[in-house]
């Protein structure tokens, strides 16, 4: 484990930069496939940058919204690089939301739009992995394995890996012509089910999983509804695509809005 | 094309998302462990966030010592510093008036200066410039830094009443307002 770079003075974590790099390298993935569907590449990639921006400012504030006195007595701190006073799910719902807005506003087809997304996601998750085996984060049960990887004093499943190694296969699955479910929006779905996958088999050899009553695995069942929802589409896709009952605005092609 | 004529190898994506989905089911099933309700994430002491913070006593400033684990069921802020250095001279103000705030509410700062990387005669007057009223703990042999796995400084410990770490900041300087926060966020669990 490496968590931490020192450059002189300045202490950086190791797993921001590791995301960073996902980002920086996922980005032109997309940009290759969105010009592969036919899309706007240069405006697709505007989109996720604005989409990103959104996330982050969405993720401070919804921060501050759980302390407002707090940050209402010094508004000026929303302004502080602090990576932990962010929000994770106000800032991907902000993100997400900044994202369906921008790809309607400006024309371009949603599923095809999100078939773009595919590679770029698959290989982000990929440095998902390498960020937690740097930082040590999504650490492994206690286990006897002849594998097991001395962690946070004990023996631990090198849950880190087994992640890496899953999102690898994934990757591999979307970006290589794999057979697949045949339509546009698919490989985005099949991307998000199949991570959704990975992690309710991952979970259950990790050592900081949070416990529902029943002792059910929090992450677990978020995952199993996330790819039970996936399902779902990829068959009403997948039939809308083989009855050729999709809108005009969801198939591909140039589309260009200015 | 109607869903109940759909091609061969359609039928097959289906049949192989259900056959998915019904592993899954089964695996969640199978992979829970009732006994870890309420249990917390590791009874073992490293520091990092969600682990027990790891023990020490050591001995203040003013010559009275101090035991992590005799704070139990308060709020501790474990601040490792050092007199030369520069961001640990910047948060000090911050922490001294989250101190000075929520004392009473059972909050704890330990600055524990590193001692053995630092000059002790330097201490004083470093404690008197910035006018600290919270405990400072004297690491004179490094034990308690290489306890903690000191990365760099300042590094900051937030302990909730349990002694479980919430919030490991390496680097800084942390602001008052980030410190409130974070203390808001421990007074806010359920005891």
């Amino acid at each position: 484990m490496f968590p931490y770079l020192r450059l002189g003075p300045f202490i950086l974590p190791m797993a921001s930069l590791v995301f960073l790099a996902g980002l920086w390298l996922g980005l032109p993935l997309i940009e290759r496939e969105a010009a592969r569907l036919k899309i706007n590449a240069s405006m697709l990639s505007n989109i996720i940058f604005y989409s990103l921006l959104a996330g982050l400012v969405g993720a401070r504030l919804g921060y501050a919204l759980e302390f407002p006195n707090i940050y209402l007595a010094k508004p000026l701190s929303l302004l502080a690089l602090t990576p932990t006073t962010l929000s994770p799910s106000m800032g991907f719902s902000v993100s997400l939301i900044t994202f369906v807005i921008f790809i309607q506003r400006k024309g371009l087809p949603l599923r095809p739009t999100l078939d773009a997304l595919a590679p770029g996601l698959a290989l982000f998750m990929v440095f998902v992995g390498f960020a937690h085996i740097l930082s040590g984060d999504a650490y492994g049960a206690p286990t006897n394995v002849p594998w097991a990887i001395r962690l946070w004093n004990e023996y631990r499943h090198p849950s880190q890996f087994y992640e890496t190694f899953l999102a690898l296969t994934i990757l591999l699955v979307i970006h290589e012509r794999f057979p697949k479910p045949e339509g546009a929006g698919l490989n985005f779905l099949l991307t998000i089910a199949l991570s959704s996958a990975s992690r309710v088999f991952l979970e259950s050899f990790r050592g900081d999983s949070i416990f529902w009553p029943g002792g059910f695995r929090e992450a677990q069942v978020i995952a199993l509804v996330i790819m039970a929802i996936s399902f779902y589409w990829i068959r009403k896709w997948m039939n809308a695509h083989s009855t050729g009952n999709i809108k005009p605005h969801e198939r591909g092609g140039i589309h260009v809005k200015r | 094309m109607t869903e109940s004529n759909l091609p061969p190898r359609k039928r097959r994506w289906e049949i192989l998302m259900l056959v998915s989905l019904a592993a899954g089911v089964l695996w969640t099933v199978v992979s829970r462990v009732p006994s870890a309700v309420d249990a917390p994430l590791s009874t073992s002491p490293s520091p990092r966030e969600g682990f027990l913070a790891p023990d020490f006593t050591l001995d203040t400033l003013d010559g009275t010592k101090v035991t992590l684990s005799e704070l139990r069921g308060k709020i501790v802020l474990i601040n490792l510093w050092a007199t030369w250095c520069p961001p640990c001279r910047a948060e000090m103000p911050a922490l001294e008036n989250a101190y000075k705030q929520y004392k009473d509410s059972g909050v704890v700062v330990l600055g524990l200066n590193v001692t053995n990387q630092d000059s002790e005669k330097d201490i004083p007057p470093f404690v008197d410039e910035f006018g600290l009223t919270f405990p400072i703990l004297l690491d004179r042999d490094g034990s308690v830094s290489a306890l903690y796995q000191l990365k760099g400084l300042p590094t900051t410990y937030f302990v909730n009443r349990e002694g479980i770490i919430r919030t490991v900041v390496v680097g800084g300087p942390m602001n008052e307002t980030f410190i409130r926060s974070k203390i808001e966020a421990l007074l806010q669990e359920l005891p």
